[in-house]
């Protein structure tokens, strides 16, 4: 990774500093970690931060102020730590998310198992006891990119877009799974649905997962399922949540 | 108890708007707010109060209001035809709309995006620190005939006034500025989209707008296996099928299509209120230029305030003739003077 870090101007709306090329794990607690450290600075010329799956995003104002400043800083700030050895974030949320595996209400389990190169139950074993972290957020509010499920779980995105999964699909390609916060066309197949609202406009705290969450996605029933819809109107689709320490 | 702005018909696609919401990049949500984000300006200039103030955005048609009191209007962004009580209305202006007056706000002559300012503001509850709504994450709603909308109380007064309007509403040369994954486009694919001749196509929102062209489709090295990485305003994504897509305030905040470069802010109001079929063509400048540029748009924007002047009208368009006080100390004959309250 000789190349990387490495910062770039992101037109005239920031700066991006990627940590790699590829999606890694390492890379992954690098760009939330530095997105911490920066907001921790308080620089003036800095309007907010975010990270993608392996970038920390430093959005200011490169009007007013000319990127020289800020990328000096933002390069200090790189040589001061390992940041691909840099620590998870503490306080992070244990999410246990019920979900209702194929059935109509998620009609492609079976092809996303083919293409993975198991069977059905297989599938349904390995998804529901797998812990997988939020990578980032983003596309949608509150939109989880959770990974990395193992080798086998690389499986491309479709060809051809499936025309809508509806708010709390769970769906699945390479090696991540994704709850869709909104009813979205999507490339990616979907294997499980859950009640779970990632995007909560009128709460108190509209989005509910922060990168670094952990979530597991529990196998549950059809009548199960049809019961957690009815009864839980938080928005928490039957999820239970501990803090990790 | 505050004045009711009340819909008795509008177009799909009437929607509050500000300055949008800055601070939830992170969470996943783009900034939204109007489309056109001088217009914003414009009206608070014409109505001499805070640019901070929420409006109506109207996507290509109107509809039809009516005030429960005496409120000040502006009127900006892409012309529509207006009229209050029948009588035409002169676009890119402040005016006076009586309690119960009928104002119709019909097609966009000319761009997108028309606004309908009031005096005081659209007061409807903030909803994650801002009124506008944003569709596409589905927060807040497009307005629909029966919504009744409460009015912020109008601190300002004066009306019959107009400014200078920079004509943003048929396409041209749009500025734009190199981006993190401009090098993944090679030198004569920057080259080709520069000289090539665009045309707004049909599919546009707040979320994007896409670009027809002729020729060969652009393509960036390694387009398809690129990670996605962070998405602003105006970045210009190539997609599969190789037409560029100039991302809007909606956008996603996210994306895995390569950028060729992005739209500097001052020129993106051009962007959205192209209408379909315009031209459009790119050119890029340096990082320099492009800061110049911007802070000249930025001294340009706080100096509104001070091109304000009054709507000089030929006393025949003018319907309420008998209400204006034309000598001093004289009211005028006809009932419910309006001017009192202004």
């Amino acid at each position: 990774m000789a190349d990387y870090p490495r910062i770039r101007r992101v037109g005239l709306s920031g700066l991006l500093v990627q940590f790699g090329d590829g999606m890694s794990e390492p890379a992954n607690r690098a760009a939330i970690a530095l997105r911490a450290a920066v907001d921790a600075q308080d620089w003036p010329e800095v309007r907010e931060t975010s990270t993608s799956l392996v970038s920390t995003f430093v959005s200011a104002d490169l009007v007013s102020t000319a990127p020289e400043a800020l990328t000096e800083k933002l390069q200090e700030l790189l040589h001061a730590q390992d940041w691909y050895n840099a620590p998870l974030p503490a306080g992070r949320t244990l999410w246990e998310i019920p979900t209702l595996y194929g059935t109509d209400e998620a009609p492609q389990l079976e092809e996303a198992a083919e293409a993975a190169g198991v069977s059905t139950q297989t599938a349904i074993e390995e998804l529901s006891s797998a812990r997988v972290r939020v990578l980032t957020i983003g596309f949608a509010p509150g939109q989880p990119y959770t990974g990395e499920l193992p080798p086998h779980w690389n499986i491309p995105r479709q060809q051809a877009l499936t025309k809508s999964v509806p708010a709390g699909a769970l769906v699945v390609a390479i090696r991540q799974l994704i709850v869709f916060t909104n009813a979205s066309p999507t490339g990616w197949r979907h294997v499980g649905q859950t009640a779970f609202r990632t995007f909560r406009p009128n709460n108190q705290t509209p989005i509910a997962l922060t990168p670094g969450d952990e979530i597991c996605f529990p196998s549950i029933t059809a009548a199960e399922f049809a019961r957690i819809k009815t009864a839980d109107s938080s928005g928490d689709g039957g999820a239970q949540r501990r803090v990790l320490t | 108890m505050s004045a009711l702005l009340e819909v008795l018909s509008c177009g799909p696609a009437v929607t509050v708007q500000d300055m949008g919401r800055e601070g939830f990049l992170a969470q996943g949500l783009t900034r939204g707010g109007a489309a056109d984000i001088t217009a914003l300006h414009e009206g608070a200039a014409l109505l001499g109060q805070s640019t901070q103030l929420a409006a109506l955005e109207m996507v290509g048609m109107g509809g039809s209001f009516r005030a429960t009191a005496d409120i000040r209007i502006a009127l900006t962004g892409a012309p529509m035809a207006a009229t209050l009580d029948d009588e035409p209305l002169t676009w890119n202006a402040s005016h006076l709309m009586p309690a119960g007056a009928t104002l119709k706000i019909g097609g966009a002559r000319n761009g997108t995006y028309g606004y309908l300012h009031i005096g005081g503001g659209v007061d409807i509850p903030l909803m994650m620190g801002a009124r506008s709504a944003h569709l596409s994450a589905g927060l807040g709603e497009a307005l629909s005939a029966g919504s009744s909308l409460p009015l912020g109380k109008d601190k300002g007064n004066g009306t019959g006034m107009t400014l200078p309007v920079e004509n943003r509403f048929e396409g041209g040369c749009i500025r734009v500025t190199t981006s993190m994954q401009t090098d993944l486009f090679d030198a004569e694919t920057q080259a080709r989209f520069s000289s090539t001749a665009f045309r707004r196509d049909a599919r546009g929102n707040r979320m994007g707008v896409r670009m027809d062209h002729d020729g060969a489709p652009f393509t960036a090295a390694g387009q398809l296996t690129i990670l996605s990485d962070v998405i602003v305003t105006g970045d210009i994504q190539i997609t599969g099928d190789g037409a560029p897509f100039v991302l809007m305030c909606e956008s996603q905040t996210t994306g895995g299509y390569p950028r060729i470069g992005t739209v500097l802010p001052s020129d993106l109001a051009r962007v959205a209120q192209a209408p379909t079929g315009a031209a459009l063509s790119f050119a890029f400048v340096d990082l320099e230029e492009a800061r110049k540029i911007e802070q000249r748009a930025m001294t340009a924007r706080a100096a509104l305030g001070g091109s304000v002047t009054p709507l000089v009208r030929d006393p025949h368009d003018i319907r309420d003739l008998l209400s204006y006080q034309l000598i001093s100390g004289a009211v005028s004959a006809t009932s419910n003077p309006i001017t009192s309250e202004e």
